[in-house]
């Protein structure tokens, strides 16, 4: 049984098409990237995944359970988490609250869900800013927030939408090594990055979306030979001087 | 803490009847900033209908003390749960709908509306006259002939609101009604089910209102739907915790400690002088400044004073760059725990 399995799954809105007719599967402990240019519906595909958008006809099943329907939370109960591409920090809250609010979604106890909110602060690097309210964090921070909060719901599939996105070359190489730290620990990940020497790096697969549709899906050296993917970053001209 | 606990009951054998006044009001108020505060305060749904539960309560408690004699004391969970069952319907219709910010607050000021005018025009329940409690100085019937059991059982209904905010603060629920108000959709996608929580904090606090509501009608020994149902006195509830500090524990409490006696004092105050209504600009000038000057409230600003009395020493970090960029800069580095 595959972990993600997407089948046939649209997304209009209005005029736009923004994804059509996707099918995508991703076994257990997988790391897929998903790439594409901008506005070729990447986070609307992560949004209808992960609850926020209501897709208008496709089946999405997770570990064999249909998710379409279901709300946000109940899809993060379940092990599905996502992060936000504009990262949100709760601004008022300290870190360590932050944390804990995903924390809590394993456990009743604050004790509990304070130690587990630490143990992940202390993963990610930002145990030195527990107490510092969120809103005071540079973005590099905040990314690792981010991906803190996520992680401390204990999720089998994590979402990461663009994680490295505006970070310093040795922010990205430290969230490179983080997030493999996290794969290694049996977690699969879906991402969604532009940084494409991270994102060749670290997936397994890669899929690639253009105007909502999936035109690729290989190997991360397949696909970068793939002329397809090639004509939709650098348009029609460039697809036949693509290397062997 | 503590102190402060024997200071409030040892104070009545001290004070004269118009000093006990001003602290039953103190209290009752705070009790009512404190229920508001858990939905407005922890939770960021702004409601400005909460008078709805208040009247709800008194009229429910005190229309079953007249008709069956039943005791305000049994009436005054049945008020709190008939408010409770409004609270339910109206957090449902809300935040089903997703109704957020100035929406939610139009919904819950129509509801108390609805209730005004309905009110009014049933006349098992006095009309737009109201009820009159007749006063009879029975403890079992909520009355008492010394104000000082009055101000007892206004301390307790504070220290009672205090207690459940302090425990939903420190638990489960208190964390995600803080997420909720930071950032819904972010709370969410970390498993938070809003709406469930959102509506558990509107029962709760319309329960706690609905059973303010007894209180209020048998202090006041009388109950008019203008008054009980009416839009001011939702403002009033809503004032305590926003001057205080609202989200916080002490807020609504401090908050009715700086507005009651400020309230009563200027009222009298200008009254005396022939300038009725001039305390009513008194107010609305202290809570511009407030809004002005402690956009978070005075609590979170003392405490915020306090915390960074002890190093005052110290020279500012920065201190060569502008305020903007030094704050913009990342605090240095505290050394790591082992």
């Amino acid at each position: 049984m595959s972990l993600l399995e997407v089948r046939a799954l649209s997304k209009r809105f209005g005029g736009l098409q923004a994804v059509s007719d996707l099918s995508l599967s991703m076994a257990e402990g997988e790391v897929l990237g998903l790439i594409g240019p901008n506005g070729a519906g990447k986070t609307t595909a992560f949004s209808l995944f992960s609850g926020f958008l209501a897709p208008d006809s496709g089946e999405i099943e997770f570990r064999g359970r249909s998710l379409v329907g279901l709300r946000p939370h109940q899809i993060c109960h379940l092990g599905l988490t996502r992060t936000f591409q504009i990262v949100r920090p709760f601004p008022h809250l300290s870190v360590l609250e932050n944390v804990r609010v995903g924390a809590f979604a394993r456990t009743a106890s604050s004790q509990t869900a304070a130690a587990r909110a630490r143990q992940v602060l202390h993963e990610v690097g930002l145990e030195a800013k527990a107490d510092v309210p969120a809103g005071e964090l540079t973005l590099a921070e905040r990314k690792r927030l981010e991906l803190a909060r996520a992680l401390a719901t204990e999720p089998v599939l994590l979402l990461l939408d663009e994680v490295m996105a505006g970070l310093s070359a040795a922010e990205t190489e430290r969230i490179v090594e983080l997030i493999r730290g996290i794969n290694a620990r049996g977690v699969s990940l879906l991402l969604i990055e532009h940084v494409m020497r991270a994102v060749m790096n670290l997936s397994h697969r890669i899929a690639v979306l253009n105007y909502g549709q999936l035109i690729a899906e290989g190997t991360p050296a397949q696909v970068a030979n793939d002329p397809r993917v090639i004509e939709a970053y650098l348009g029609e001209e460039y697809a036949g001087t693509a290397p062997g | 803490m503590l102190l402060a606990l024997l200071v409030l009951l040892a104070l009545p054998q001290f004070l004269g009847s118009y000093l006990l006044t001003v602290f039953i009001f103190i209290f009752f108020y705070a009790y009512l900033g404190q229920a508001w505060n858990l939905l407005g305060g922890y939770g960021g749904q702004i409601s400005l209908g909460h008078a709805a539960f208040v009247g709800i309560g008194a009229y429910t408690s005190t229309y079953l003390a007249m008709t069956y004699q039943l005791s305000p004391w049994i009436g005054m969970l049945i008020g709190g749960a008939a408010a409770a069952c409004l609270g339910a319907v109206i957090g449902y219709l809300g935040f089903r709908f997703g109704l957020r910010g100035f929406y939610f607050i139009l919904l819950t000021v129509a509801f108390g509306e609805i209730c005004r005018l309905v009110v009014s025009h049933v006349d098992a329940l006095g009309g737009a006259l109201g009820l009159f409690i007749t006063f009879s100085g029975d403890p079992w019937q909520f009355q008492f002939s010394d104000n000082r059991y009055y101000y007892y059982v206004a301390l307790g209904l504070m220290l009672i609101s205090m207690g459940i905010a302090a425990l939903i603060e420190r638990s489960r629920m208190g964390a995600y009604l803080a997420a909720i108000r930071e950032d819904e959709d972010a709370s969410e996608a970390l498993g938070v089910n809003a709406f469930g929580t959102k509506l558990a904090a509107i029962v709760l606090s319309a329960f706690l209102t609905g059973v303010g509501g007894t209180f209020y009608a048998n202090y006041l020994f009388s109950l008019q739907p203008n008054t009980a149902f009416g839009i001011p006195l939702s403002v009033e509830i809503i004032l305590r915790p926003i001057v205080g500090g609202s989200g916080t524990l002490m807020g609504p409490v401090l908050g009715s400690f700086i507005l009651s006696p400020l309230a009563e004092v200027s009222r009298t105050y200008f009254a005396r002088g022939g300038l009725s209504g001039v305390h009513l600009i008194v107010y609305g000038s202290l809570l511009i400044a407030v809004v002005l000057f402690f956009p978070r409230g005075a609590y979170p600003y003392l405490r915020g004073v306090f915390r960074r009395l002890p190093r005052r020493g110290a020279p500012p970090p920065f201190r060569h760059l502008p305020p903007g960029v030094a704050r913009a800069k990342p605090a240095p580095e505290r050394p790591r725990d082992p």
